[in-house]
């Protein structure tokens, strides 16, 4: 009896141990980032681009890195919805009878979403080889929007089935065609889409495997797709390698940027999920 | 009326191709890679390629062994220190923790999961390396940097903390309360129903879980490079330095068209991962797929 | 009777999966009269419903052979066109479900997807479907309010309201009324009644009071067929048949 007790007490603590240290590492992290990062954050980190000779310790930021992320994730997000929300639509309004076929389909995005991001990149440098386009904003954004394209159209599907059928047998009893049925069914997850546009943009703008072969690096922000674009998680991995102390405390920094962006807006999805749980009918 | 059907039916058509479109992705990134390795394959051959450890571009020698092993090194180690601190962590989420806790912990592991990996690597760099180095290491081996597999995989392991976390809760969730009560009432313990009847039932999504993590922590790049020392040699002990497969397309890209057969051999290493990594995922998906239908049924 | 129903059913079988849910189902609707079908749950109640306007084309597994005819045109011959069948039919689900727009909105939306554009055309059938279905007085002052607002009962009547709009000639009730209190129920079962004067009607239910209190025709369903069809009072103080006996005095449900 004295050791059944014991090991539901013992292993009840071990698990409170396991909960402390896997919810604890999340602030582990962002406390290492904080605590190296701030001693060099200042207000030319984020409001100039390098200057000459920034790279050995001078004047300048990495405004450049910032804007060049929000260029790249931005296009991304805004190119794989084009795709995504047709692509999720289909499945879901147009294929209803073919089960078997839209699981197929729905597993192929699945798997899509397993493959590294590096391969995603390779494969960008690829087509960009293929089609003769330089290392540039608008190589990034096609390796970025590739990345991006599964996970939105799973998010977007998981969205949609949560539209009750009887809110589509009610379009189409009036007599609306499928498409008049999806622009309603759209209307209703409208809250869903832009949670998840902010989820994914945050998982672009983090993302640097995709973006090493193909968005290139420039001190200067772009001002046309086919100029190369600098990215943040690229600045940071730069300036990391870097043996002098003041480019790697900018490292820090930069990495203090980012991680103050992305949890912005990973924040900023929450809440509109919850919002969003709360008035669903 | 009929220009109403007639919109209908050329989006329906437009829709086919976006999603036909999209989702042949999977067979021509396959089919890209392939295609851009032959020339090493043909000239190496796949197992000469796979099995050897000769790395040295210059003469035209590619031998994959040691990334082969880098990876597998800074998987396993990934994959034995989060699995086990995941489980008890879902365990105790899902069966134990009260509703306000569970309210509290469960937007980290949310955060967790949004960091990016640059981040992570950041991390590793700042607080890992040191800790091996100073802390770790000297108990063991005489001298280490703190640039080792270890360091690799305790990064990783924080990184698909998230993911193992948030599938086993949810097959947790999953196992009907009646089955939990009819353990209970028959006089066992909370720890004891979870050992005899929970985790047995669980079994396969905790499988599924893991071999989604496994696929995750073999693709992931920048946070690996940054602390594994990146050395083309078989790592014989944590200690050792790694090279993972993705680190080292990531840190060769410059060079890839200046040496030749180089490219060729960065593609494949791609297409390594890419098989490896399609091959988890359909596993993982179809056990997954599997436990859906049985509780649907 | 020498005028061709609205709705006949000729041979209709439905099998979902392996299951055969509806067997050789014949059946002439009534023209402008209230028409319940009842029977047990699971008897295929709801599937011959949803059969009579092709909802089950968004349906895996569903196999249908046999004939619906509306209008005397077979709508599961392979030219029919369905969007048109369908907007001859109002469905009333079980629970209400507006549409994710204003109230106003709600009700112009099937004539506005049908052509209709001009404001003065829309404003009026919206003023005359409300009125028709006992809400313009209490939600006249906020038609640009969301349609989520409004309280249950009265989303059912926006619903029917929605369906009424384009103009259909047949309204078709899957058990509207079993996700709303009892003075809700009430209206919408008066609403059913005044209604049969401009429209046929079919109504699925599994409650028996309330299938004697609006219907004029009955028609009883157990496993999957047509047990017994004839006039209310008939089918239920007299029914024919052994099974419909049974069922109405309570020992099959």
């Amino acid at each position: 009896m004295r050791k059944r007790k014991f090991e539901e007490l013992f292993f009840r603590v071990l698990m409170i141990l396991a909960t402390i240290i896997v919810s604890g590492s999340f602030f582990l992290i962002v406390g290492t980032i904080f605590f190296k990062g701030l001693p060099y954050m200042n207000w030319d980190m984020i409001t100039k681009t390098p200057g000459g000779g920034f790279y050995i310790g001078k004047e300048g930021g990495i405004l450049n890195a910032i804007i060049g992320s929000f260029y790249v994730a931005g296009g991304a997000t805004v190119l794989g919805l084009i795709i995504s929300i047709p692509v999720a639509i289909f499945i879901n309004l147009y294929m209803d009878g073919k089960r078997f076929l839209s699981n197929t389909i729905r597993m192929a995005f699945d798997v899509l979403f397993g493959i590294p991001s590096i391969v995603y990149g390779a494969f960008g440098f690829l087509i960009m080889v293929y089609f003769g386009i330089r290392a540039s904003l608008l190589g990034g954004i096609i390796a970025v929007t590739l990345l991006v394209i599964p996970i939105l159209v799973r998010t977007l599907d998981e969205v949609i089935r949560t539209v009750p059928f009887e809110l589509r047998d009610a379009t189409l009893s009036l007599g609306a065609t499928r498409w008049e049925t999806a622009k309603v069914v759209l209307r209703q997850i409208r809250p869903g889409i832009f949670t998840a546009i902010l989820l994914y943009f945050g998982r672009a703008i983090g993302d640097v495997a995709s973006v090493l072969f193909t968005a290139g690096f420039s001190d200067n922000i772009p001002t046309s797709l086919h100029e190369p674009a600098a990215t943040l998680p690229l600045a940071i991995f730069f300036q990391l390698g870097s043996p002098v102390e003041e480019v790697q405390g900018r490292g820090y920094a930069s990495a203090l940027i980012l991680t103050i962006i992305v949890l912005i807006i990973t924040v900023l999805a929450d809440i509109l999920i919850k919002k969003f749980s709360k008035h669903k009918i | 009326m009929n220009f109403r059907l007639l919109k209908d039916k050329i989006l329906s058509k437009l829709m086919l191709v976006f999603t036909l479109a999209s989702v042949s992705l999977l067979l021509v990134i396959g089919i890209g890679l392939y295609y851009k390795s032959v020339p090493i394959i043909q000239r190496l051959g796949w197992t000469e390629l796979i099995t050897t450890s000769v790395w040295k571009p210059l003469k035209g020698l590619f031998g994959f062994f040691p990334f082969i092993m880098g990876t597998l090194w800074v998987t396993a180690i990934a994959i034995i220190i989060a699995l086990p601190l995941c489980l008890l962590t879902a365990l105790y989420i899902v069966e134990y923790a009260p509703a306000r806790i569970k309210r509290i912990l469960t937007p980290f592991v949310n955060l967790l999961s949004g960091i990016p990996p640059v981040i992570f690597g950041v991390w590793g760099v700042l607080f890992i390396i040191p800790l091996i180095q100073a802390n770790i290491a000297p108990h063991f081996v005489e001298f280490s940097t703190g640039y080792s597999v270890l360091a690799g995989g305790i990064v990783l392991a924080v990184m698909i903390f998230p993911l193992i976390v948030s599938i086993i809760s949810e097959v947790l969730r999953t196992i009907p309360q009646e089955l939990k009560d009819a353990s209970l009432a028959l006089g066992a313990t909370k720890w004891e129903t979870i050992k005899k009847v929970i985790l047995r039932k669980a079994l396969p999504g905790i499988v599924a879980a893991t071999v989604l993590a496994i696929s995750r922590a073999f693709g992931e790049t920048i946070a690996v490079l940054m602390v594994c020392g990146n050395n083309a040699v078989v790592p014989h002990s944590v200690f050792d330095t790694g090279y993972p497969l993705p680190a080292l397309i990531a840190n060769n890209y410059g060079e890839m068209l200046s040496i030749p057969s180089y490219d060729s051999a960065l593609m494949f290493a791609a297409l390594l991962l890419f098989i490896i990594i399609l091959l988890f995922n359909i596993i993982s998906r179809v056990i997954l797929a599997r436990l859906e239908r049985r509780l649907a049924a | 009777m020498t005028k061709t129903p609205h709705i006949s059913v000729q041979h209709l079988d439905v099998h979902i999966g392996a299951q055969h849910i509806l067997k050789d189902i014949n059946i002439n609707i009534p023209d402008k009269k209230v028409t319940s079908i009842i029977g047990p749950s699971g008897c295929g109640k709801t599937t011959l419903l949803k059969s009579f306007n092709r909802l089950w084309d968004n349906t895996a597994d569903v196999k249908i052979t046999g004939k619906v005819l509306v209008d005397g045109e077979d709508i599961y011959a392979p030219d029919a066109e369905v969007t048109h069948i369908r907007k001859k039919m109002g469905l009333l689900s079980q629970r209400p479900y507006p549409l994710p727009m204003s109230i106003y909105d709600n009700v112009a939306y099937g004539p506005r997807i049908h052509g209709i554009r001009k404001k003065q055309v829309l404003d009026q059938l919206v003023e005359e479907q409300l009125k028709a279905t006992g809400l313009w007085n209490e939600v006249k002052d906020r038609l640009n309010a969301s349609a989520t607002r409004l309280s249950i009962g009265q989303q059912q009547r926006l619903c029917l309201a929605r369906g009424l709009a384009v103009g259909p000639e047949i309204i078709l009730g899957d058990e509207s009324t079993s996700a709303l209190d009892p003075v809700s129920t009430a209206i919408i079962e008066d609403l059913f009644i005044s209604l049969k004067e401009k429209y046929s009607i079919v109504l699925v239910t599994h409650i028996l009071r309330q299938a004697r209190r609006v219907s004029d025709y009955i028609i009883f369903v157990y496993m999957g067929k047509i047990i017994e069809f004839g006039p209310t009072e008939e089918v239920l103080l007299n029914p024919k048949e052994e099974l419909t006996k049974e069922y109405v005095k309570g020992y099959i449900s």
